[in-house]
């Protein structure tokens, strides 16, 4: 069944070209319809882990595709994000042709995440890496302006840069383990001849991980690339594309293939404070909204790899599930991004003032997003970062765990700075006129806020099912 | 500055048809028809197409350029040579020995690729796909 999340987005894609009108004019909703079963399924199963579904094209398609409880987080997180895109995308790309080009370009970028998270060797991993990648470079220039194509060109050039080392490393895999499946790569490690080999092969994959991720001190590309993008591609980068390209993929290799030894922990552990700190206080200096937010992610994903170095499994599920929150609480920021922009022109806060009675429900809807982003019970985000700061700490990381813990008052900073300059204060008089948005980014900012609020209230009854279990995955 | 790039891109391509004489020489005839057609074909083709959306510019500017470029790489021949003196007598290149590994006498490589790997052409044709998209988003003028 789960090749179905492969060949039905491609299916559709070449359907839409037909030349045929009306086919081309329902693209959004028939990408809608696909992006919603796939979260329903992703649920459903779940839910329903005992239901069986047949393998209806496994006759047909070799794929070796393999499904486990992180691969359904992620498959859930793909469809949600992908679909609120959608829903930004409809409402504020004008133009009906640049429209048809975006739905054509997440179909190819949702195929190639969806891969990501079901294939079982790396050499195939890397193909699908790189079509995410590609297909981001051509929706961040989608409007064909100066500073998007400036941020294309800085992503392109740093993303050949992690190509490279991505690909010197496959081929160390190949000379020490014969085979490049995530089986065979594994077992190597525990082959006493092939220590040198695997160790330089895996270092090289972690830098061209941490160029896609963009943590710091990787992550030039990645302010440009978030604040020049169109609204709808900020929110598909930012929510999903980044964390499955980079984050998924760091889970996935050192969580179950790649074994962690202390020198490899020390640089994750690192690498993980180093991008928590530094993005926080660049995040306090900025004036665009995106790029704020921008810098927020790179923080936040410190988080994340901060979790993984702690090499627990706890830390672990922690991590699966700061990355399920953050990719939801960062599309609602993002989404509320793209409303103040389309209501009142601009993302720069210099500009914006005194919103909070003009835009209620994007002002109340940010506050969600931002309490949870630094923490604050009783929403998601409180949770995760909790479980990951309990892992560091019962692992004896007390530095990282108190680092982590300050963190979260710098984020609350300048998140709570963003606030007092934009929902309050004397409304400028240029900002009297309200534009009109869409329901899809009225219905994208509602439901993103209600996740968030709902995955925090029910934590306690649903960590046992749905959390905890994640630790069987770390190896 | 046209010139230049057409005879950089056709001196790729030569480096890529000895690679592909030395893949062939080396008992890898499918690797090296790929990069014969790949590599020295298509991607030339590519190239010269980008290169003929460039412009050109002023004289003077190209005369200012030919002075600075040599000035500016003259450190590269000397590392490449003293590299490459390095390595010859094994100085550079770390002592460990790489695991002993049978080749797949059984598998043919047009039964892996056709038979094995379904999901890489899958991956092959999308990408394919993606690139087609994007010179038709990125280069394809707007009607007016």
């Amino acid at each position: 069944m789960f090749s179905l999340f492969i060949l039905v987005p491609l299916i559709l894609l070449f359907v839409l070209n037909l030349p045929v009108n009306f086919i081309s004019r329902a693209a959004v909703g028939l990408a809608g319809v696909f992006l919603l079963i796939q979260v329903l399924l992703a649920l459903l199963h779940t839910l329903l882990p005992w239901v069986t579904y047949p393998d209806i094209l496994g006759a047909f398609f070799a794929f070796n595709l393999y499904v486990d409880n992180l691969t359904l987080v992620m498959l859930l997180t793909i469809g949600i994000v992908a679909f609120v895109s959608l829903m930004v995308a409809a409402g504020t790309i004008a133009q009906e042709r640049q429209k048809f080009y975006f739905v054509n370009l997440l179909l190819i970028c949702v195929i190639g995440m969806n891969t990501i998270v079901l294939v079982r060797d790396i050499f195939s991993l890397y193909i699908f890496i790189e079509i995410t990648s590609v297909t981001s470079f051509i929706l961040i220039a989608l409007q064909k302006n100066k500073s998007a194509i400036e941020g294309t060109f800085k992503y392109l050039i740093l993303s050949a840069i992690a190509t490279v080392f991505m690909l010197t490393a496959l081929a160390f895999f190949m000379l020490a383990c014969g085979d490049l499946s995530f089986a065979a790569i594994h077992s190597a490690f525990f082959n006493p001849g092939a220590s040198f080999a695997l160790k330089l092969a895996t270092s090289l994959f972690l830098c061209g991980l941490f160029i896609k991720s963009g943590v710091a001190p990787f992550h030039g590309w990645l302010p440009d690339a978030y604040s020049a993008a169109p609204s709808c591609v900020s929110v598909l980068l930012a929510g999903i594309v980044t964390k499955v390209a980079g984050v998924y993929v760091l889970l996935r290799l050192f969580g179950s293939v790649f074994v962690l030894n202390p020198s490899l922990q020390n640089i994750l552990l690192l690498v993980g404070a180093f991008s928590i700190v530094l993005a926080a206080l660049a995040a306090l200096t900025q004036d665009d909204f995106k790029r704020l937010l921008a810098y927020s992610s790179i923080s936040q994903v410190g988080y994340i790899i901060l979790a993984l170095g702690c090499g627990t499994p706890l830390a672990f599920a922690g991590a699966v599930f700061h990355f399920f929150n953050h990719a939801i609480f960062k599309s609602l920021l993002f989404v509320n991004s793209a409303v103040l922009e389309k209501q009142f022109g601009s993302t720069d806060m210099n500009k914006l003032a005194g919103l909070g009675a003009k835009a209620p429900v994007t002002g109340f809807t940010s506050l969600i997003g931002m309490l949870s982003t630094a923490g604050i019970p009783p929403l998601s985000g409180f949770w995760s970062k909790l479980i990951i700061i309990i892992a560091l700490f019962s692992a004896g990381r007390f530095v990282y765990a108190g680092i982590a813990l300050l963190a979260s008052v710098l984020t609350l900073a300048y998140f709570l700075a963003f606030q007092r300059r934009v929902f309050f204060g004397k409304t400028d008089s240029a900002l009297e006129h309200v534009g009109k948005i869409s329901f899809g980014l009225r219905f994208s900012e509602v439901s993103l806020a209600i996740i968030t609020a709902v995955a925090g209230l029910i934590f306690v009854f649903a960590h046992n099912n749905w959390v905890l279990p994640l630790r069987g995955i770390f190896w | 500055m046209t010139v230049r790039l057409i005879r950089s891109i056709v001196g790729l391509a030569l480096t890529s048809a000895i690679l592909a004489v030395i893949m062939y020489r080396l008992n890898s005839p499918l690797a090296a028809v790929f990069e014969l057609s790949v590599c020295s074909g298509l991607i030339s083709v590519i190239f010269v197409t980008t290169v003929s959306f460039t412009q050109r510019i002023s004289n003077e500017k190209l005369a200012i350029r030919r002075k600075e470029r040599l000035l500016r790489f003259w450190y590269l021949p000397i590392i490449l040579i003293a590299a490459g003196v390095l390595l010859s007598q094994h100085l550079l290149v770390p002592h460990f020995s790489w695991p002993v590994l049978e080749p797949a006498k059984e598998l043919d490589v047009r039964n892996v690729l056709w038979n094995a790997r379904h999901l890489d052409l899958i991956g092959q044709v999308v990408m394919l796909l993606a690139g087609a998209l994007g010179v038709v988003v990125l280069f394809k003028e707007p009607k007016k």
